[in-house]
């Protein structure tokens, strides 16, 4: 039974906000170590072919410079494919970092200089000569549709299409309204603000204390023992703070590689940073081209949905996504045939950004959707009350909780959506014209197995432990927060020790899925102090507690206090040394529950609802209003879980109007490789937004009602724009981002 | 830290493997303290802070002027660090992230106001964010949230933190009797 909560549900601020206003939180990058020397990379300058010849001598010769790795002097490492995976690599080879003479995609890493300084690494890498043979390379997704497959491989963790239902083409044929379109999103790159880095400080006798820009520690460390054939106890991963991340900190980088590499080899410390332009030259989000058919009968009811979706991926591994599967679950259909195909592009491997997949899927299906309730003349808000799923079809069961009818009222309320004129061009000031349209938005509410340990001192402070990641999200303030509850103490007396390979064993931090897991597995472990706690105050010479079970005590402000009368109560302090010990250590692991899991779908919703002004003679679209209404279960901390949101609606604002991976097929490079040219939201973008938690109960998607935020503010904000934009201009953009190009035509 | 050559005498904090012909005498006082250093003509006054300072509260987000990670406070005034070549700034007065706080703790009133009203997420454009916006209010040029906005657009922040940026300022700006609009 849980004790009373006063931290659960308050909003709290950031327990690691000082150390983040002032300076003092460590990235990976800014450790450092008396010997440390700093590496520089040097990248390909083609995207396929093999080098001929690497000419290092000049490099070598340069002031400071320590030695200068290529495929040609590598050490050895591991060679088996195998031995790269990581643990949540897609099927395929990994990329193995300066592995022989053979280029696959352009800016992979040729050569690596090491220096005593960052200039001097920076300044020999100019001088490394590297003479290619090109082989044609092609990374134009459309030049390639014709040979996409379905993965032969599933990707764990990663749904496939579910298997048709219905007959989805006779009961398109049949269908009164219809519509069938094309759709694109434009590939993009995190662009977290810091740059990948990884610092391995060495120590005598060959020790490595390693920190990554990575979402996992634990993953960092697996891939660097296998890869190097190093024992656990020898590598240890220390990563406190990840300067956003956002999915690309999910797999180790070349980076980590390379600096682990080279510390081994010069046996000393070594620290690589990659540039921003080095940003683009690993995983981002694919290229996907999506074809979408939806059926109605004259009520708008949905008769048929078809959705098919092609990805890039690359030559060595098949990155999957789940893109088309929310369009088996968002709305009630009995005739659905969902298809989701690869073809392979000479880049790098995709990469899982920031809700993988459905900001895609869900911008074909919800344009779609505003599509139809144009055609039908309906409030588009009233077309998705129409189709509300009460169940999810994908797989027959009922969803563990789904308040989006409350989201979407709520919503509507909030944005003042009854006010809609719904004729496009019909709303204007001046000579902007003003559109309102909406979307909603799902991502699943995962839990995975975590392990996390509690330990509480007789002096009253409790720490807990667990191997899992901050990149932004809060996971700091929301352990100390459940910890806190759990033992009725002040949050200053609970610290949360996180990122650190050494720690209780946690999933990377990555699906939205950190609250639940690592949530739950804190508070297990915290309940277990607790009841060795109130077994050593029972057990005291004439205790207050003697009859007392869990359920009839409250633990508070250091104290085990009767329930019925609080002024009976046992000290912690008292407790322990009533059990002859100065702390009590718990470690606990849980897991979602099977039962549960076989039964019900457990999924996070939200109703976005978007207001736009579109400058008729510029074509110059600006967001003025964004209202969020979400419903995900519990809410910790309702002022971090705001932030998630409006972060989320911030990226999504991003992808229906500025962020695009601008590749050269004839180079086959990413051009705009550098945040001038690849245009993330800057603060005079972002105006309004309003973000509403509903009341939604959960009890059966983990212990403690969450679902998590990361990722659902993104889903549905792009295409709740695009229909803002067609409801303000009549012109329906099925090809993101919505530059004014697009809207001149 | 580095040792301040001036007062012991010692070898001058430089980038090794430099030839010392390369060096460049300067003097910079950071959050204060008065120091004297040997730079090289190419080391800019980011790098010079991060990597010889071991001040890494200033970030490196691009080293292009593109991202405002790198903003500090030169002579009082908010500037890109990786665009400032150190040897061009001697006798400058620099104020970084780490020095905004008073000597007994207590957090600037705009480094306050981050933490109040949750004004990052992953804290890496942070400190780039709070000087420029106390660079902002010295200004004295934004008085309304849109011009906030529109002043604070030069340091980015990937996490979309940016109105309750705006939030902070708005109330920092309020304490420091700044009216808004």
């Amino acid at each position: 039974m849980p004790n009373s909560e006063t931290h659960f549900g308050a909003p709290r601020s950031r327990v690691d906000g000082r150390l983040k206003v002032t300076g003092a939180a460590k990235y990976a990058g800014e450790f450092t170590a008396p010997d440390l020397a700093h590496g520089y990379v040097v990248s390909s300058a083609i995207a396929k072919g093999r080098i001929t010849a690497i000419d290092t001598a000049a490099a070598e010769a340069a002031p400071g410079v320590l030695r200068v790795f290529t495929h040609e002097n590598r050490p050895t490492t591991a060679w088996l494919n195998s031995s790269y995976r990581d643990e949540v690599a897609p099927p395929g080879k990994p990329f193995r970092p300066l592995y022989d003479a053979e280029v696959v995609y352009s800016g992979q890493p040729v050569a690596l200089v090491v220096a005593e300084s960052f200039e001097a690494a920076r300044d020999a890498a100019a001088l490394v000569r590297v003479t290619y043979e090109h082989a044609p390379h092609e990374t134009n997704l459309r030049n390639v549709l014709a040979e996409a497959y379905v993965p032969p491989k599933e990707r764990p963790g990663i749904d496939p299409p579910p298997n048709p239902r219905g007959d989805a083409a006779a009961a398109y044929a049949a269908a009164p309204i219809k519509v069938e379109n094309g759709y694109h999103v434009a590939p993009e790159h995190h662009n977290p603000m810091e740059p990948h880095a990884t610092t391995v400080v060495w120590e005598a006798g060959g020790k490595l204390t390693i920190h990554d820009k990575i979402q996992g520690a634990q993953n960092t460390q697996s891939y660097v023992t296998s890869v190097f054939s190093l024992p656990k106890k020898d590598v240890r991963v220390i990563a406190p703070f990840v300067g956003g991340a956002f999915g690309s900190g999910l797999r180790p980088q070349y980076q980590l590689f390379l600096a682990v590499m080279a510390s081994l080899e010069l046996k000393r410390s070594v620290r690589v940073v990659l540039t921003r332009d080095q940003m683009f030259t690993f995983g981002y989000r694919p290229d996907t081209i999506q074809t979408l058919a939806l059926g109605a009968d004259r009520e708008g009811r949905l008769q048929a949905v078809m959705h098919e979706a092609i990805a890039g991926t690359s030559p060595f591994e098949d990155f999957q996504e789940v893109v088309v599967n929310w369009s088996g679950l968002a709305y009630h259909c009995d005739n659905v045939d969902l298809k989701y195909k690869l073809a392979k592009i000479d880049t790098y491997t995709p990469l899982d950004m920031r809700a993988p997949g459905a900001p895609l899927g869900m911008f074909a299906l919800e344009s779609g959707m505003d599509e139809l309730a144009h055609a039908l003349k309906i409030d588009p808000l009233e077309l998705r009350l129409r189709n509300y799923a009460e169940m999810d079809q994908n797989t027959g069961r009922q969803f563990s909780s789904k308040e989006l009818r409350a989201a979407y009222r709520l919503g509507a309320e909030r944005f003042g959506w009854a006010r809609r004129s719904h004729e496009p061009r019909s709303m204007r000031e001046g000579r902007e014209l003003i559109g309102w349209g909406m979307a909603t938005g799902v991502w699943e509410a995962g839990m995975q197995q975590a392990s996390a340990r509690a330990t509480l001192t007789a002096g009253g402070k409790l720490e807990v432990a667990i191997a899992t990641a901050d990149i932004g999200t809060g996971t700091y303030t929301i352990l100390t927060q459940i910890a806190a509850d759990a033992l009725g103490l002040r949050m200053e007396d609970v610290t949360a020790r996180i990122g650190d390979s050494a720690l209780p064993t946690s999933p990377i931090e990555g699906g939205s899925w950190t609250a639940a897991s690592a949530g739950s597995a804190v508070q297990a472990a915290c309940y277990a102090v607790r009841e060795t706690l109130l077994n050593y105050a029972r057990r005291m010479e004439n205790s207050p507690l003697a009859n007392a079970g869990l359920d009839h005590v409250v633990f508070t402000a250091g104290h085990i206090a009767l329930r019925s009368d609080p002024s009976r109560s046992v000290s912690f302090a008292d407790a322990m040394r009533a059990g002859g010990v100065d702390r009590i250590e718990q470690e606990e692991t849980t897991a979602p529950d099977k039962g549960n899991m076989a039964k019900f779908s457990p999924y996070t919703h939200a109703a976005v609802f978007a207001e736009v002004r579109v400058d008729e003679e510029l074509g110059a679209v600006r967001v003025t209003r964004v209202v969020d209404a979400i419903a995900a279960g519990r809410i910790i901390n309702p002022k971090t879980a705001r932030s998630q949101i409006i972060g989320g609606v911030v990226f999504g604002i991003g992808m229906a109007l500025t962020e695009e991976s601008m590749l050269d097929h004839r180079l086959g490079r990413f051009m705009n490789h550098n945040i001038a040219e690849y245009h993330l939201p800057v603060n005079a973008d972002i105006r309004e937004i309003d973000v509403l938690f509903v009341d939604e109960e959960e009890s059966k998607a983990n212990p403690i009602g969450v679902k998590g935020l990361g990722e659902i503010g993104i889903v549905g904000t792009a295409a709740a724009i695009a229909n803002a934009v067609f409801h303000a201009t009549g012109k329906r953009i099925r090809e993101l981002p919505i530059t004014l190009d697009k809207l001149l035509d | 830290m580095p040792v301040d050559p001036a007062a012991t005498g010692a070898a001058a904090a430089s980038p090794a493997g430099r030839a010392p012909a390369m060096q460049h005498r300067i003097t910079l006082t950071i959050n204060g303290t008065r120091r004297q250093m040997e730079v090289a003509p190419w080391t800019t006054l980011l790098d010079l802070l991060r990597e010889e300072m071991e001040l890494t509260g200033t970030k490196k987000g691009c080293d292009h002027g593109q991202c405002g990670a790198c903003t500090v406070l030169l002579n009082g005034q908010r500037i890109n660090s990786c665009l400032a070549l150190a040897v061009t700034k001697d006798g400058a007065e620099v104020l970084t992230v780490e020095g905004l706080a008073a000597a007994d703790g207590t957090l600037h009133p705009m480094q306050a106001a981050f933490v109040e009203h949750d004004a990052f997420q992953c804290g890496y454009c942070t400190p780039g964010q709070i000087c420029s916006a106390v660079g902002l209010l010295k200004e004295g040029h934004a008085r309304s949230a849109e011009e906030i906005r529109e002043l604070m657009s030069g340091n980015l922040c990937r996490c979309g933190a940016y109105p309750n940026i705006v939030a902070a300022i708005e109330q920092a700006m309020q304490q420091a009797g700044v009216a808004a609009r």
